[in-house]
């Protein structure tokens, strides 16, 4: 599905990403950790093109993607959600959505002069992919309130809603648990796994160890934009430089 | 009670009653001056729907607007005192150059984000002052342009009159205003949006940034020239203070005013801000004493503008009745039922 093959980024002197190799397979959860610093989000943006590797290779399902332009790689199915989302906050949840299933459609400045047929098809069309997105994250009941009036979880949704509308093959999630409690960490989790029942491919950034242990198939752990470790929960979990590394040196982290 | 009275303005009937106020204030007007004065503020308007569409809705600060509208002015000014076209070819060629200038500009500058792309754009604006004060060649310096064509009304009206030219401002003001409602609507508009509540996101869904900024970027010089050539045609002498930075800060007020990034809002506050400084006339500069706290007040408490603020307090009061309304609907007995529905 998506494959890493020696990605290097350097800011200045800097190795934010440094030689990481990983597969990470379709219709599975996979987990990147690693503590504050160690190059998670940077690799994200790497991925979906919003940074150009300094050298390396990133294989999509076959394709080149690695000087693909952020929108390019967008189109080809990769989603993404960031730590915080800024929406229109004076507009409604289904409003802010809408604009998610923009990329499928070609409408132009001509057809919305003379509000052509093709204008009115796709925005009948952006609205439904939306409403199915906001029914899949279990947010129809909040579809006309304004973004400013929903909880910290339903924006959490909306994130991956917006996600979800773009038709994605595979999602990228940065810290999709971080700021709600416990109990909605699990609704999330439970969110992610009927993500990966539909056919898609997760892929998550995390803090929340419990969680993370609980539905990763593949967790990767980097550490000053090194892959230190990677496998399945229990062979991460056991794995002494991991322990050293992460666990076991910062117990902030861990909690 | 004020929710119902509200609900008035937002009935689809409301535009076309402004409309016809619009058309017969010629006629209830005091005088010609104010017929004047409210055709300026239409003229005004149009370039404020302009800065709406990159500023309000796309989010990019753009402060050469007030060039732009000079661009359009001087263009119209110059092809029909100096080189003897008529109004209207000029009229077009003025609006196309002011749209080209601003594919050029904008292809330029839109590789910057926020402040750096509002620093540059000031002096962009600057840049163009400087060139239609000192460029004495083309465009006569601090002298100005005189002998600018009115439009031509093809013998069946003559626009050096107040009030034709009144409506003919009134009829761009319309189309400005359909299409921009046409386009806060659409895809596109929900794609400007979107790149205004931040590029990453919006790159992430991808739509691509430097397309739409253009795009956005265009269309809004395009009013800009517009307005500015309407202007010209309109008072007749321009000079180079048509494009100081003043104008372009007007401009913004009066989107702040009224409502950024909605569809009434630059009319609101447009013909607030010039009625108010109108009937302020007598204090001359002192004027300011009242408008600087009232705009610090507005900031504060309505940051999204008077109509932007009064769209919000309508949703979330709908959002409380909804509801209520329905818990009630469920319990009440079928009398009760019908008694409401006698009341309403």
């Amino acid at each position: 599905m998506l494959s890493i093959e020696h990605l290097t980024k350097m800011f200045g002197g800097l190795a934010a990403v440094n030689d990481v190799s990983v597969h990470f397979e379709a219709h599975k959860i996979n987990a990147i950790i690693g503590p504050n610093g160690a190059g998670k989000s940077t690799f994200f943006n790497l991925v979906s093109g919003m940074h150009q590797p300094t050298s390396g290779k990133i294989l999509f399902d076959g394709v080149d993607i690695t000087t693909m332009r952020c929108d390019h790689v967008a189109k080809l199915g990769v989603g993404r959600t960031f730590q915080t989302t800024n929406l229109f906050e004076q507009a409604t949840v289904l409003d802010n959505l809408i604009v998610g299933h923009r990329l499928r459609t070609r409408s132009g400045l001509w057809d919305v002069l003379i509000n052509s047929r093709r204008l009115q098809a796709e925005e009948k069309e952006c609205r439904e992919k939306a409403r199915e997105a906001l029914d899949f994250v279990g947010l129809s009941h909040v579809e006309n309130q304004f973004i400013a009036d929903i909880t910290q979880e339903e924006r959490k949704r909306v994130a991956f809603a917006l996600a979800l509308a773009t038709e994605p093959k595979i999602v990228l999630l940065d810290e999709p648990a971080a700021g709600v409690n416990p109990e909605e960490t699990e609704g999330l989790a439970e969110l992610m796994k009927k993500m990966v029942k539909t056919g898609l491919t997760v892929c998550l950034i995390e803090h929340k160890m419990d969680m993370i242990m609980g539905i990763a198939d593949k967790i990767m752990v980097l550490d000053h934009g090194e892959k230190i470790a990677e496998g399945t929960p229990e062979q991460v979990k056991s794995n002494p430089v991991v322990i050293e590394a992460y666990l076991g040196s910062d117990e902030d982290a861990a909690a | 009670m004020l929710y119902k009275l509200g609900t008035l303005f937002l009935r689809p009937g409301t535009k076309y009653v402004l409309l016809a106020l619009a058309i017969v204030f010629p006629l209830i007007a005091k005088n010609e001056y104010q017929v004047y004065v409210m055709a300026t503020a239409f003229i005004w308007a149009i370039a404020v729907y302009g800065l709406n569409i990159i500023t309000g809705y796309c989010g990019q600060l753009n402060l050469a607007h007030g060039g732009f509208f000079a661009i359009g002015s001087y263009a119209l000014g110059l092809l029909t005192a100096d080189y003897g076209w008529n109004f209207w070819p000029a009229f077009l060629a003025a609006i196309l150059l002011s749209a080209f200038l601003g594919f050029l500009v904008g292809a330029v500058s839109l590789r910057l984000k926020e402040h750096y792309f509002a620093i540059f754009t000031l002096c962009v604006g600057f840049i163009i002052y400087l060139l239609l004060d000192k460029w004495e060649e083309l465009t006569h310096g601090p002298i100005g342009v005189r002998d600018i064509a009115a439009p031509h009304g093809f013998g069946l009206v003559d626009f050096t009159d107040t009030t034709p030219f009144y409506y003919l401002v009134l009829v761009f003001l319309v189309l400005a205003i359909w299409f921009i409602g046409r386009l806060s609507r659409s895809l596109m508009g929900r794609t400007f949006i979107a790149i205004r509540n931040g590029d990453e996101l919006a790159e992430s869904l991808g739509i691509n940034l430097m397309r739409n900024k253009v795009l956005a970027f265009i269309l809004s010089t395009t009013y800009a020239g517009l307005a500015g050539a309407l202007y010209a045609g309109m008072i007749r002498f321009i000079g180079p203070e048509e494009a100081n930075i003043n104008h372009t800060f007007d401009i913004i007020t009066y989107l702040l005013v009224g409502g950024i990034g909605t569809i009434s809002g630059p009319l609101v506050g447009t013909l607030g801000i010039v009625w108010i400084t109108q009937s302020l006339q007598f204090l001359e500069e002192y004027r300011m004493i009242i408008f600087g706290p009232l705009l610090v007040v507005l900031v504060i408490f309505f940051p999204r503008g008077l109509v932007g603020s009064f769209l919000t307090w309508m949703h979330r009061k709908s959002q409380e009745l909804g509801p209520a309304k329905k818990r009630k609907a469920s319990k009440v007995t079928p009398s009760a039922t019908r008694e409401a529905e006698n009341n309403a």
